[in-house]
């Protein structure tokens, strides 16, 4: 019974290599944790201050790209004390080894969490080839 | 002299009269380090969740990225001019036939105490949570709020 870890403060990564941006501004890459089941490939983003509106999620030619505008908390009047973590945008691309059914594509965004489900397109869904002996 | 720049640009460290240097300072060794491939170590606490303070004459304001919470699994909690935030991140399990290609989150714990600079009204403070943000916003006491004196 192991205790439960405590979490661990890390920096946001930026972006390595980003294409050039036209908005000046620091760009991130979320965290994201990707797994796939039998019929769908689902990926969870953790893109906290992005709004349903200012998310933005492509597929085409096997990319899928995630982009996320963040507003930032600039209030006039406010001086900053204490300044940990960066506010940017978040961006990510993947490449796609699955032929996905695009129109069956479901993004959910709940608390600064993506959801975003893949299903698979019908003949890439494994099917099990029973082998007769004979 | 120094170029405000659009976004909420990280000023390291509490604020003194050598803010300006100092977030020059910074700029100046992260930009090296990039060049040199060093890491760079920001200032901060190292405890989750990064905080970001920031006060007028009279709130202070706290903001901090906790993404994939419930409201109600976040617990603040006030002692004198100490704000303890805690919590669990829980990541629910997505059922035995998964294969993961990616485990970057992360859940567990959290305990985070944040300290301010002046004397607080306990029992006016606000919190919402909304899209992963954790916003506090508490009232400074009266005696800390800033008086003007006029000069005769």
């Amino acid at each position: 019974m192991a205790e439960t870890k405590e979490l661990q403060a890390k920096d946001k990564v930026e972006v390595a290599a980003p294409a050039e941006q036209i908005k000046p501004g620091t760009v991130f890459t979320p965290n994201v944790d990707i797994f796939e089941t039998d019929k769908e490939i689902i990926m969870l983003a953790d893109i906290p201050g992005v709004r349903t509106q200012d998310l933005t999620i492509d597929l085409r030619d096997d990319t899928l790209t995630l982009s996320g505008e963040v507003k930032p908390l600039i209030h006039p009047g406010q001086e900053d004390i204490l300044i940990e973590y960066q506010i940017g945008r978040y961006y990510r691309q993947f490449t796609l080894a699955e032929v996905i059914d695009q129109s069956k594509i479901v993004a959910e965004l709940n608390n600064g969490v993506l959801r975003l489900t893949l299903p698979k397109a019908e003949k890439a869904i494994p099917r099990q080839i029973t082998v007769k002996a004979g | 002299m120094i170029i405000k720049r659009m976004v909420d640009l990280p000023n390291y460290g509490w604020r003194s009269a050598f803010d300006d240097l100092e977030r020059m300072r910074r700029d100046m060794g992260r930009l090296f380090g990039q060049v040199a491939g060093q890491a760079y170590y920001p200032a901060h606490a190292g405890v989750y969740p990064l905080v970001n303070v920031s006060e007028d004459p009279v709130h202070f304001y706290i903001r901090g990225e906790i993404p994939g919470m419930k409201s109600e699994e976040i617990n603040i909690s006030v002692a004198g001019r100490n704000l303890t935030i805690s919590g669990e991140r829980k990541i629910a399990s997505e059922g035995a036939n998964v294969r993961y290609h990616r485990r970057e989150r992360e859940d567990g714990k959290f305990n985070r105490v944040v300290a301010l600079p002046s004397d607080i009204q306990i029992d006016k403070i606000e919190a919402g949570y909304s899209d992963g943000i954790l916003h506090i916003t508490i009232p400074k006491a009266e005696a800390a709020k800033p008086k003007q004196i006029s000069v005769k």
